[in-house]
């Protein structure tokens, strides 16, 4: 019983971990239309980031707080220099100039920080577990993953449906040329849009670091799942991307926890673990398609 | 005489025979359509109906949803209510291309061309379309005579023929409307639908579209939206006047013209009573 | 014949005339006879997979992000059936050919009803699912590949060890890839291409022509399918190798940049961009060396000592995917026509 509630917490934390991920992927595809394959190495860049920062002021906390506005003002550049000419593009357009992106984010990581992944230590006050119960022992570290995820998650959803920006933000969602009329720098808010989407990147990036180790390229098969995320909530929704990372956090989680011993029952102990993950993955794809065949915009696609 | 139906039941006309005219079918019959978008009623309640071989003007204020109606009609849209009924076949759910197949062709109202290929081109595919499935793998279709020859017929019936060579993206606008007729007409269609045919001509090209259109006038059946009052009335057989998504008269022309009804909803308010 | 024709002709004898003037290009030193014609046998494959994905991308404007899961369809096919004995390359290929064709058929079927962004997400969610599969095929390699110990038998007609296996090998992919861009020359320009490129070009157009797109494009996705899957089966053999990174979806990038760089929706582009992305790849690092080389005596003739050391200078040129992936934003932004765009205009669309 432990052991469920306590995969069912990992299943909440790789939720909101997803969730900050593909929130700035939703945001960035549902405001500026655009199709962004590197917002993985920017999740990337978040960990490189924060170890650098780690190692420097030999603390973790501080290095999180220092990669965050470093990831801000990396968007801002890509943004500037590259980014922003492609909004006018198709999405052919921008799924190559991205996928060049992320050939120039992978070697410059090698270049700067080598080739061998980084390991991020931890505090010892993160390092122990928490009492969540008294017999209910659960890694602190994790537990405080959930705690920012939930407390950014409802910054966002303050943002977006209670502040002016995020008024601008839902307009341009729906008709960027009628806000432009209207006197809202939409160039500024695009900018602002992409690297806020940068800023959510980098921090699940770095929250993920401690856990996975940091390495060249790991943004890239973790994208997939964010856009998986992103396509079953609907583009461009916000609400969607939640829901739908924490679905998509708790299969994946309780999938590989809970199917190796079912399938250890009938399968070689090797075979069973080496298909179990896979077995996971399979089951969001097919969530994915399922959800398509349903709803071709995703559960709470804004656009027809 | 008055044929002009009463208010709330327009569109339903007797099926009894015009003097000194054929007896005609009704080739389309639509029967209380419905179309929301949101809180909005496009198409509220809307019937309607059109006789083989006539020219049926839908004419009708901005935003009456004039081409909203084409839209289903044509099976672009999905009308929310009603029924549409074609050569005594309930279409109201068959898709677009299906719709075409049976012999329901439209022209756009914002041009529509494929305008990476040549005026021929176009056409040609029309005539590829009419001709059945596209299953053809190994003949290569630009030297395919039975498809350019009617193609050439159709775009010279148009006064095309001379720019049959030039991509679609070349011509003028007027042009690519008088295209966009051509392959309508290439689809051997038992009714025509009109998206405003002379949008945004100048008045040369208007004279020349008008003239096309009365030529085809008896030889094809056409459901016809226009602003041009000129050209509705010089070639309607009867007018609908649509007015909020509904049909609030049909008749001939003279009718209209006379229908007080009409005048102040729609030509009524530009004389200002 | 227009001068893009001619280019291309020349091109496609000196690939097809490689084996006969490799050996001179060894004598004189510039390259490894052996190593040319293993890289170009790579380039001939990879050319074949990417004309097929020109197929829907160039002429029918279906963004596919999942079409190396063909590749991967066909080589396991290989791959595994040689893992249990049918080392008949009468039975393999057509396996392959099928299974690939079965899978668009099925990933087409559910894909081409969605739009835009959506198709390209679920293309590429698709192929990570196969790629999943082929990771958790413990019996047959799982993430580690699969050897394959013996090439596709053609009842001993090609010879599949010995000094006479790389050249043969090459000349029947290069047949094939001749045979293939015969194919697809054929099918674009015959109805079932037209009604394709029409789709492509305006789709509400076509459907108001009463042409329902869907089963054209899915019978072209197919057929893309079949191709890619046929390349497969080659790559199997060529490297006697196979695994799930060969699918991944990187590889189906691979493939987009290499139509998207010879040149979308011309028939010869995808070869020009197959050759383009595999030689960059294997000689990018050189070239670069040698342009820094050059950058570097420069500047030091300028700077004297301060212009560092060669040894450093030089090795920035490991990072060559930096100026590959700003080669390639570059060609998206400037240069959007690709490679075949270069030696004229076509005059048709």
């Amino acid at each position: 019983m432990t052991l469920l509630i306590e995969q069912t917490l990992n299943g909440i934390q790789l939720g909101l971990l997803m969730f900050l991920l593909a929130a700035g992927l939703t945001l960035v595809f549902g405001i500026m239309d655009l199709v962004n394959l590197a917002h993985g190495s920017l999740y990337m860049f978040g960990a490189y980031f924060c170890a650098s920062f780690t190692a420097w002021t030999d603390s973790f906390v501080l290095g999180a707080l220092l990669a965050l506005p470093a990831a801000l003002l990396l968007g801002v550049v890509v943004e500037v220099i590259v980014v922003r000419k492609l909004y006018r593009r198709d999405h052919l357009d921008h799924v190559l100039a991205t996928f060049g992106l992320i050939l120039i984010a992978n070697d410059m990581v090698r270049l700067v920080w080598g080739p061998d992944g980084r390991r991020i230590p931890l505090p010892a006050w993160l390092n122990q577990p928490i009492f969540l119960t008294p017999d209910l022992p659960y890694p602190t570290y994790r537990f405080a993953v959930i705690v920012v995820g939930a407390a950014v998650a409802l910054f966002l959803y303050w943002l977006v449906t209670r502040t002016r920006t995020g008024m601008w933000i839902r307009a341009g969602a729906s008709n960027r040329t009628m806000i432009g009329a209207l006197g809202i720098n939409v160039e500024a808010l695009f900018t602002l849009v992409f690297g806020l989407g940068a800023v959510l990147a980098a921090l699940a990036g770095l929250m993920a670091a401690p856990i996975v180790t940091v390495s060249i390229g790991m943004g890239d098969n973790i994208l997939i799942l964010a856009f998986v995320i992103i396509v079953i909530g609907g583009i461009g929704s916000i609400k969607g991307a939640f829901i739908a990372a924490m679905i998509v956090g708790m299969i994946d989680t309780l999938g590989r926890a809970l199917l190796p011993d079912l399938l250890k029952s009938f399968l070689s102990v090797t075979a069973a673990n080496t298909a179990a993950p896979a077995l996971s993955s399979m089951a969001i794809y097919l969530l994915m398609a399922g959800v398509l065949v349903w709803r071709p915009t995703g559960l709470f696609g804004a656009r027809g | 005489m008055a044929e002009v139906s009463p208010p709330g039941s327009a569109g339903v006309s007797p099926a009894h025979e015009r003097a000194g005219g054929p007896r005609s079918q009704d080739i389309l019959k639509v029967e209380g359509l419905v179309k929301r978008f949101g809180g909005l009623v496009a198409t509220d309640g809307l019937s309607l109906d059109v006789r083989e071989g006539e020219v049926h003007a839908l004419i009708g204020p901005n935003g009456a949803g004039k081409t909203t109606l084409i839209a289903q009609l044509s099976g672009f849209l999905r009308s929310d209510a009603g029924r549409i009924e074609f050569a005594g076949r309930d279409i109201t759910l068959l898709p677009a291309a299906a719709r075409v197949r049976l012999g329901l062709a439209r022209s756009f109202q914002i041009t529509s061309v494929l305008r990476d290929f040549t005026a021929l081109d176009n056409v040609a595919l029309a005539e590829q379309a009419r001709q059945g499935h596209s299953f053809r793998f190994w003949r290569p279709a630009r030297a395919d005579r039975s498809l350019r020859g009617p193609a050439g017929a159709a775009l010279d019936a148009v006064g095309l023929a001379h720019r049959a060579d030039d991509p679609a993206a070349s011509l003028s606008h007027g042009e690519q409307r008088q295209l966009e007729v051509a392959m309508a007409l290439a689809c051997d269609p038992r009714l025509l639908l009109l998206d405003e045919p002379m949008a945004g001509m100048g008045p040369e090209e208007s004279a020349r579209m008008v003239d096309l259109l009365r030529s085809l006038r008896g030889q094809r059946t056409m459901l016809l939206i226009e602003h041009d009052m000129d050209a509705v009335f010089a070639l309607a057989d009867r007018i609908t006047v649509l007015v909020y998504g509904r049909a609030i008269a049909t008749g001939t022309p003279a009718e209209i013209r006379a229908n007080p009804e009409v005048r102040t909803a729609y030509l009524g308010e530009a004389e200002g009573g | 014949m227009t001068w893009r024709g001619r280019i291309a002709a020349i091109v496609l004898v000196l690939l097809g005339l490689l084996p006969w003037y490799a050996p001179w290009l060894d004598a004189a030193g510039v390259i490894s006879q052996k190593f040319a014609l293993t890289l170009m046998t790579r380039v001939l494959i990879l050319a074949i997979a990417a004309v097929s994905l020109n197929l829907i991308l160039g002429y029918g404007g279906i963004v596919s992000f999942g079409h190396a899961v063909y590749i991967g369809l066909g080589g396991y096919a290989v791959g595994i059936l040689a893992h249990h004995g049918f080392t008949s390359g009468f039975l393999q290929f057509p396996v392959a050919i099928g299974l690939s064709a079965l899978f668009a058929l099925a990933i087409g079927a559910l894909s081409l009803r969605t739009r835009g962004v959506y198709f390209i997400m679920i293309t590429l969610a698709f192929a990570q699912l196969v790629y999943y599969v082929g990771v958790g095929l413990e019996p047959y390699g799982g993430d580690d590949g699969l050897t394959i110990n013996r090439r596709s038998d053609f009842a001993g007609l090609l010879p599949t060890r010995g000094p006479d296996k790389t050249t043969a090998f090459y000349i029947v992919c290069f047949v094939v890839l001749v045979l293939v861009l015969g194919l697809v020359h054929r099918l674009v320009n015959s109805r079932f291409g037209m009604a394709l490129r029409g789709a492509k070009s305006n789709e509400p157009r076509m459907q108001a022509l009463g042409i329902s797109t869907f089963r054209y494009r899915l019978t072209a996705f197919v057929i893309a399918g079949a191709i890619c899957g046929l390349a497969g089966a080659l790559l199997a053999n060529h490297t006697e190798f196979i695994s799930p990174a060969m699918m991944h979806w990187t590889r189906s990038g691979d493939l987009i940049v290499m139509v998207v760089l010879g040149g979308m929706g011309s028939l010869f582009g995808p070869v020009y961009g197959a050759v383009a992305f595999l030689l960059l790849e294997e000689f990018l690092p050189g070239l670069l060396k040698i342009g820094l080389t050059w950058l570097h005596d420069g500047v030091a003739a300028v700077l004297g000592p301060g212009a560092g050391a060669l040894e450093s200078w030089l090795r920035l040129a490991e990072y060559w995917q930096i100026a590959l992936g700003a080669i390639l934003i570059l060609v998206v932004l400037y240069a959007r026509g690709g490679i075949d765009s270069l030696f004229g205009r076509s005059r048709h669309g």
